[in-house]
């Protein structure tokens, strides 16, 4: 199963939607709900994070029996230091974003703590690459319920 | 919701949903990566955002504290996820004091 959604940079009021129709699909696909529940957490960050950073970008998923599959590519300014993203607090986020309550530098950190394999790619001046795994498998489930 | 004196700005037909605990925050990755499905969320946040989050983590409902109230959009999509959102004129301490007494007993 594959589906695809474009992300609108900016617009606060569409951020988020994409992830609820992947729960819906998931949900639908009767896949353990602990395994949705990382998933959403993982893609809706970085969803938002199109949204506040980047200029526009699409999310693409596919499921098989063994895993779910999310990629978002977004055309906008890329991240500098990626090491130094993924650092709990630090955040690059203007103060309108940090006023709704987003920027708290805590996206990167939630999407590494939910996914079961997460991988950032980014150009600088161009655009940002961001791969989310989760296993479908039985050792994974079994991981979730823990 | 009678014992705590809240007012309902949408979402009614969720007022049955079981309520595990609640979680008291206004940057939304915390709720995100933090709260747990089945809590009542305590915040002063009133834009849209928080009922994607809301639904995403399969929350209770929003209680929206110091006489905040939610924006139009915010109480439609509470009505179509069927997440009530609901007010109050107590400071996120106070109300969060007394539901902690109401959920402890």
């Amino acid at each position: 199963m594959h589906v695809e959604y474009n992300i609108e940079g900016g617009d606060f009021t569409r951020a988020g939607y994409a992830s609820s129709q992947i729960k819906k699909i998931l949900k639908q696909s009767g896949v353990d709900m602990d395994i949705i529940r990382r998933t959403v957490v993982a893609s809706y960050e970085a969803e938002v994070n199109i949204v506040a950073h980047a200029h526009g970008g699409a999310i693409s998923m596919e499921v098989d029996e063994n895993q779910i599959r999310i990629v978002l590519q977004d055309v906008g300014p890329g991240i500098e230091d990626i090491d130094k993203a993924m650092e709990e607090g630090y955040s690059t986020a203007s103060c309108a974003v940090r006023e709704m309550g987003f920027g708290a530098g805590m996206g990167l950190s939630n999407m590494k703590k939910n996914a079961d394999m997460l991988r950032i790619e980014s150009e600088p001046g161009k655009g940002t690459r961001v791969e989310i795994l989760m296993g479908l498998g039985k050792e994974e489930i079994l991981r979730s319920k823990k | 919701m009678k014992a705590l004196g809240l007012t309902v700005y949408s979402g009614e037909k969720g007022l049955d949903r079981r309520v595990s605990g609640g979680y008291v925050s206004d940057l939304l990755s915390d709720v995100m990566g933090n709260a747990d499905e089945g809590q009542v969320w305590v915040t002063l946040q009133t834009h849209k955002n928080v009922m994607a989050i809301a639904s995403l983590k399969d929350l209770a409902a929003v209680i929206l504290v110091s006489g905040h109230k939610p924006d139009v959009n915010t109480a439609h999509q509470s009505e179509e996820e069927a997440i009530p959102v609901l007010g109050t004129h107590l400071s996120a301490f106070d109300v969060t004091g007394k539901m902690y007494e109401l959920i402890k007993k």
